[in-house]
């Protein structure tokens, strides 16, 4: 009776509370409204969109050279399997494959930014949930992987090193050598890690039994990844549908049995160990070859073709024929050093002193009135006229050469053109299932590009890891599930 | 507690892309458009009436068990084709690892079709993702809001008569057009040389 009158006077309320969108712990800018009751969640609603940037619409937009740069701003933790996932897509658009060696480097670098994710993920996971010492250790590794992505691209976070058809570039010697070392000491390093959190009472105490989720569930949420076999589904893509060159090395896929947040770290860690094996195995069977597929409808050609005009120590002029010459100004707004000067209807010159070289003017040309004059650097006017020649008449070697400039022009300008179809072709990065669904009306540009991103639906399932635990559960699942927001946003 | 490794067995159903299309066919005879095969995956292309029977059919189905949903979207072929929307469902079986596309057609004068997230419960922000990207209404959603746009957002983004920079971006900020102007003014010079 006294109870019920207390109840009366001493109404209860759910309260709601907001968490984000800039609080550290929720790993980018995810807002959170928490409907608590006392402690415990009774509902969470997750509000996204701040990083929104249209990634979609601008890829309509772009040529398919062009949007892979796009890729990299999704998931900049590990961009490179970000950019691996859209050239695999948009190879099998075009109906082409890259070679051996680019598919191993491929794989290579993939597995490379997949342990570059887990430790970024263990690092903030943990310090999240309160042990701070694991961040320094994982950062340690981090570097060293970051510093390889260096010597190869030049870049350590949005490298933008697959290409479509292969990899930008070859891989020198010693990074396989550096990277052989890494691969050596790195599982002392997981030991390190786990001495430091895996029997942890505090540990355990925060992970444990929190954020549940049953395999057949997980399936139905649509979750991918670790997050998804750490209930215990054997879905990876890299052994269902198998791309590059996962076909060819021998792994295992970690499955977890219980489905909460210690199994799904479990299953990471025991990830970063098969990823450094499949990486040790690729430096073992490496191929010799070219890293870009020769499909000259669809891949950038290899420079060394156009070397014979632009290599730097080829001391070529560039002269304008003013017989030829109908000044409409192309070469005049092309040219990077403004070294062409003209006025409407007068034929054009070309300051000698300010030309680069750079051959630009020559492949703008569209009336043949540009002509090289081969070792003609550093002439007078008057003698260049007296050695010009027709662009048709040049040496063999140098207008084969142009002939390739002038094609890589054209190429870069418009885009490669892809058959059309539509496809959707999925790979497996760190965070799970990533998607690109392509469809093409044979232009250019695709007519619809659409990122499955995998945040994005890890994140949706927040109100239901979260329900029933309490707030600081929250942290903890926001942390398990592994989300950036770049891609969740797109 | 206990994280075992262990080689994936494979398990295919050894049902062609092609057989699974025959089978919505059969079951579904007056619901089926068209069948789409391109670089080989099938695209079944279905009237959207029926879209909830046919995938909770596809789900549930114990030889087919598409069980993972891997992508909803929806792509606007305005001029393109007579109806102007379609639903683009990217379905999946983890367990026989088959997969089949379903494209419902949605007209534009009324685009709305019923929601799916009783079959997959992912199926939840697709829905409302597409819908604040197209304008699709999904029947039955428990919740559908704007997901990625602000909420008092005006238009779809990803429609293709929607402009890339958005329809006011010329206007938002006044020293834009100035720029422009002032562009076009020193292009002039560069012919003085």
């Amino acid at each position: 009776m006294i109870q019920k009158e207390a109840e009366k006077i001493f109404e209860t309320r759910e309260l709601s509370v907001n968490m984000g969108p800039q609080h550290p712990a929720t790993h980018g800018v995810l807002r959170l409204v928490l409907d608590i009751d006392g402690e415990t969640i009774v509902n969470v609603t997750p509000y996204v969109g701040y990083l929104h940037r249209g990634i979609e619409k601008l890829g309509e937009s772009l040529s398919y050279f062009q949007a892979l740069p796009l890729t990299d701003r999704m998931d900049y933790v590990s961009a490179m399997s970000n950019n691996i996932g859209y050239c695999v897509a948009v190879e099998k658009l075009f109906g082409i494959e890259a070679p051996e060696r680019a598919k191993f480097i491929r794989t290579i670098v993939g597995e490379m930014s997949r342990i570059a994710n887990h430790l970024l993920w263990l690092a903030t996971h943990a310090l999240d949930i309160g042990a701070m010492t694991v961040f320094l250790y994982c950062f340690r590794e981090r570097e060293w992987i970051l510093d390889l992505y260096e010597m190869i691209c030049g870049a350590r976070l949005t490298v933008t090193f697959p290409r479509v058809g292969g990899v930008r570039n070859d891989v020198p010697q010693e990074f396989l050598d550096s990277l052989w070392k890494f691969t050596d000491e790195f599982p002392s390093r997981i030991l390190e890690y786990e001495t430091l959190i895996d029997q942890n009472r505090i540990w355990l105490k925060r992970t444990v039994g929190i954020g549940v989720i049953s395999a057949e569930e997980a399936v139905n949420w649509g979750m991918t990844g670790p997050t998804l076999r750490g209930s215990g589904v054997s879905y990876d893509i890299r052994k269902h549908i198998p791309y590059d060159a996962y076909d060819k090395v021998e792994f295992d896929v970690p499955i977890g049995t219980e489905g909460d947040t210690y199994d799904r770290y479990r299953c990471r860690m025991l990830e970063m160990r098969q990823s450094n094996n499949i990486i040790r195995q690729c430096i073992e069977k490496l191929p010799a070859g070219p890293v870009m597929a020769d499909e000259p409808k669809f891949t950038m050609q290899p420079k060394d073709k156009m070397m014979a005009i632009t290599h730097p120590t080829k001391q070529h002029a560039y002269f304008i024929l003013e017989k030829a010459c109908k000044a409409c100004g192309m070469c005049l707004r092309a040219c990077p050093a403004k070294a062409i000067v003209g006025q409407k209807k007068v034929p054009h010159t070309i300051k000698q002193e300010l030309c680069v070289s750079c051959a630009t003017c020559y492949a703008t040309c569209k009336f043949k009135a540009l002509t090289i004059v081969p070792g003609g650097k550093g002439l007078s006017d008057e003698k260049l006229a007296e050695l010009a020649v027709a662009p048709n008449e040049l040496p063999d070697d140098i207008k084969k050469a142009g002939e390739y400039l002038v094609r890589q022009f054209e190429f870069v300008k418009k885009g490669p053109k892809a058959p059309e179809g539509e496809i959707y072709v999925a790979t497996e990065v760190p965070k799970g299932e990533l998607g690109f669904y392509f469809v093409s009306d044979g232009t250019g540009k695709p007519y619809r590009m659409r990122v499955r991103a995998p945040s994005f639906i890890h994140a949706g399932c927040l109100p239901r890891l979260c329900a029933g635990h309490l707030v600081a559960d929250v942290i903890a699942a926001i942390g398990t599930i592994d989300i950036v927001l770049g891609e969740c946003d797109r | 507690m206990a994280v075992t490794e262990v080689r994936l067995t494979l398990e295919p159903s050894g049902l062609a892309p092609i057989d699974i299309a025959e089978t919505i066919k059969g079951k579904f005879p007056d619901q089926v458009i068209e069948v789409v095969e391109s670089r080989d995956q099938v695209s079944v292309i279905i009237k959207r009436d029926q879209i909830v029977a046919i995938l909770r059919f596809l789900h549930d189905d114990p030889l087919l068990s598409f069980d993972h949903l891997q992508d909803l979207t929806a792509v606007d072929y305005i001029k393109k084709k007579e109806i102007r929307f379609e639903v683009v469902y990217n379905i999946y079986s983890i367990r026989y690892r088959h997969r089949i596309r379903i494209r419902a057609q949605v007209p534009e004068n009324d685009p709305k079709i019923d929601s799916v997230v009783s079959v997959w419960a992912g199926a939840n922000w697709h829905e409302r993702e597409c819908y604040d990207m197209f304008g699709i209404n999904f029947v039955g959603h428990p919740d559908l809001r704007r997901i990625l746009m602000p909420e008092d957002w005006e238009g779809y983004p990803l429609r293709k008569d929607y402009p890339l920079k958005g329809p006011e971006f010329d206007k938002d900020w006044a020293g834009f057009t100035d720029v422009v102007k002032r562009s076009k003014e020193l292009r002039e010079f560069e012919w003085a040389g």
